[in-house]
């Protein structure tokens, strides 16, 4: 979906007009498009009458509300110890290989990212990825392929 | 010392009308719902471990018509996955526990702040609490919850910081005095608790304090929710009661080979085999908000240190120069002994650093990181060095 300035000021009507409104608001536009533009950010700052800068500096300290354009489909593969002793990194490779990418980047469609992150909640089912909302576990590189495969082909 | 072999406790999942138990709430006086919870020596299972009853009583005595009851969802510590569970199984009990304490304090409106990483619970936790404000709406008690994200931040599980997300600023944890109980979110008085202690207070309203003192020690009454990972045959989520040694926890989850157990996660500390015995799993040993990591003799200590300092640089909210750069030095300290382009007499330089963030550190971020450095380097010195 394309994020417009009316759009943000349909997200104000929802979520009030008031400070504690601003991460819903940023979310809701992450979850649309998977990153915020700078365009983005300065239109919910009027849109709320706060300063451009506090939204920047609010948006920049969360690792999920990314700032440079993103794929449709955001994977971020768990790096944190259950994970990184149970196999991350064949699970990350076998991503690497099947798009042709490495961690910090987009596919040339625009399809997918790839990125690391910390502790997804998921340690009894390492390795674990998050591929948008949706977690993955158990995985191996037989399943990673699978379920890349499922997203190249369907979606 | 009371010794208690691993025994599997049911409260938390334990299927129950919730209806029933705020019926019998609301004819209970606040004092004696606070009292019933102080009387079960429930204390916080979010990892700091304050007394659940004291923590209301103070929100309790605060005059103010506007307070608030938070549910701390953030589950950020690594290898801690049970308050997901919880809300994916029992969502009712965790709103009901947040209803019985605002009850408690007379508080009118709760918020829950769920990770971002478990944003796909979002639907059916929305769906449920419709249901739920409909029963508030029968009983008449004017109570509402909001469901608010994270987004990728553990800091923002530390609870000012936690408030300063909700208010739409960068998560930066605030000083401390005041304490939430006075100036929390929104400066009004606040009760914050974790996801697991809202049940369990849920589950003193319905079996009386007793049932839950009597389990666990004098210390760690009653049981916990464990969440066990790494190398063990067993991994998953369970309910213990509190108050075993690590040894008998190895016993029934290590997988023959255990050297080490990270009791707490990152933030935690690492118990070495030879201290399974004397260790108690619980506030008068090792306290944990339920992760516990097995390590067996194929590990390197020094991958699982690196591990988790690399956690702790990215994680620091950089605010207070003690714990942003003290996270970096200790990182770059254990590289550069590894290497060889230090001496093993610079580990030492390096646990002093770990031991002044203790003290120095702004918040429970910076002040814990020494606990897993020491704790690691301590016991297992040759991996860090070799
Ligand atoms: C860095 C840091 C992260 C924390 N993360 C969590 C968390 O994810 N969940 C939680 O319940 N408490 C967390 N806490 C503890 C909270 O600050 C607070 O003590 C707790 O939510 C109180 O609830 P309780 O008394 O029921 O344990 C964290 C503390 C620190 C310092
Ligand atoms: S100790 Fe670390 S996380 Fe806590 S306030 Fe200081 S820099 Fe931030
Ligand atoms: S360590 Fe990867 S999900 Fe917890």
């Amino acid at each position: 979906m394309m994020i417009t300035a009316d759009s943000i000021q349909d997200m104000v009507e929802r979520h009030g007009r008031t400070r504690d409104a601003l991460l819903p608001i940023l979310q809701e536009i992450v979850s649309e498009k998977n990153y915020l533009s700078d365009e983005d950010m300065v239109e919910v700052a009027r849109a709320l009458d706060i300063s451009a800068a506090a939204v920047f500096g609010t948006a920049t300290f969360y690792s999920f509300l990314d700032s440079r354009p993103k794929g449709k489909y955001v994977i971020r593969v768990c790096k944190t110890i259950s994970c990184s002793m149970k196999g991350k990194n064949s699970v990350l490779s076998t991503i690497e290989e099947t798009l042709k990418i490495k961690i910090g980047e987009t596919t040339a469609d625009r399809k997918f990212s790839l990125l690391e992150t910390n502790c997804i909640g998921w340690c009894h089912k390492a390795p674990a990825i998050l591929i948008n909302d949706e977690p993955y576990t158990d995985l191996t590189p037989k399943k990673v392929t699978e379920v890349l495969r499922e997203y190249i082909k369907n979606r | 010392m009371k010794k208690i072999p691993v025994h599997r406790v049911d409260l938390i999942f334990e299927k129950i009308t919730c209806k029933e138990i705020f019926e019998k709430v609301m004819e209970a006086k606040p004092d004696e719902i606070i009292q019933s919870v102080i009387d079960s020596g429930l204390k916080g299972r979010g990892g700091a471990g304050f007394p659940t009853g004291l923590k209301w009583q103070f929100a309790a005595r605060e005059k103010n018509d506007e307070k608030y009851i938070v549910c701390n969802a953030d589950e950020g510590e690594p290898g801690t996955f049970k308050d997901r569970e919880i809300l994916d199984m029992v969502p009712e009990k965790v709103f009901c526990g947040m209803a019985i304490a605002s009850r408690a304090i007379g508080a009118k409106i709760g918020y829950i702040y769920l990770r971002g990483e478990y944003k796909f619970l979002v639907p059916k936790l929305e769906e449920r609490l419709k249901d739920f404000h409909g029963l508030m709406k029968k009983m008449g008690h004017p109570f509402t919850i909001h469901l608010r994200l994270g987004s990728g931040a553990y800091i923002c599980g530390e609870e000012s910081a936690l408030f300063e997300s909700i208010e739409g600023r960068r998560g930066e944890p605030r000083n401390k005095p005041p304490y939430p109980t006075k100036e929390g979110l929104f400066n009004k008085p606040t009760c914050i608790n974790n996801v697991e202690t809202l049940v369990y207070t849920v589950m003193i309203q319905k079996y009386g304090a007793m049932h839950f003192k009597e389990m666990g020690t004098k210390d760690s009454r009653g049981s916990k929710v464990f969440s066990v990972s790494g190398d063990t045959p067993k991994a998953g989520i369970f309910e213990l009661e509190l108050g075993m040694s690590v040894k008998e926890f190895v016993e029934e989850f290590g997988d023959g080979d255990t050297k080490a157990v990270q009791v707490g996660g990152a933030a935690g500390f690492c118990v070495p085999r030879k201290r399974f015995d004397e260790t108690i799993i619980g506030f008068e040993g090792v306290p944990t908000g339920g992760s516990m990591k097995l390590f067996n003799s194929s590990r390197s200590m020094y991958n699982v240190l690196h591990n988790y300092l690399d956690f702790f640089a990215e994680e620091s909210c950089g605010q207070c120069t003690p714990c942003r750069v003290g996270c970096q030095q200790l990182l770059k300290g254990i590289e550069a002994v590894k290497k060889g382009e230090k001496s093993i007499k610079y580990l030492d330089e390096l646990v002093k650093l770990a031991a002044t963030m203790k003290i120095a550190a702004k918040c429970g971020l910076g002040q814990s990181v020494g606990n897993a450095f020491s704790s690691i380097v301590d016991n297992f010195k040759e991996e860090i060095i070799y």
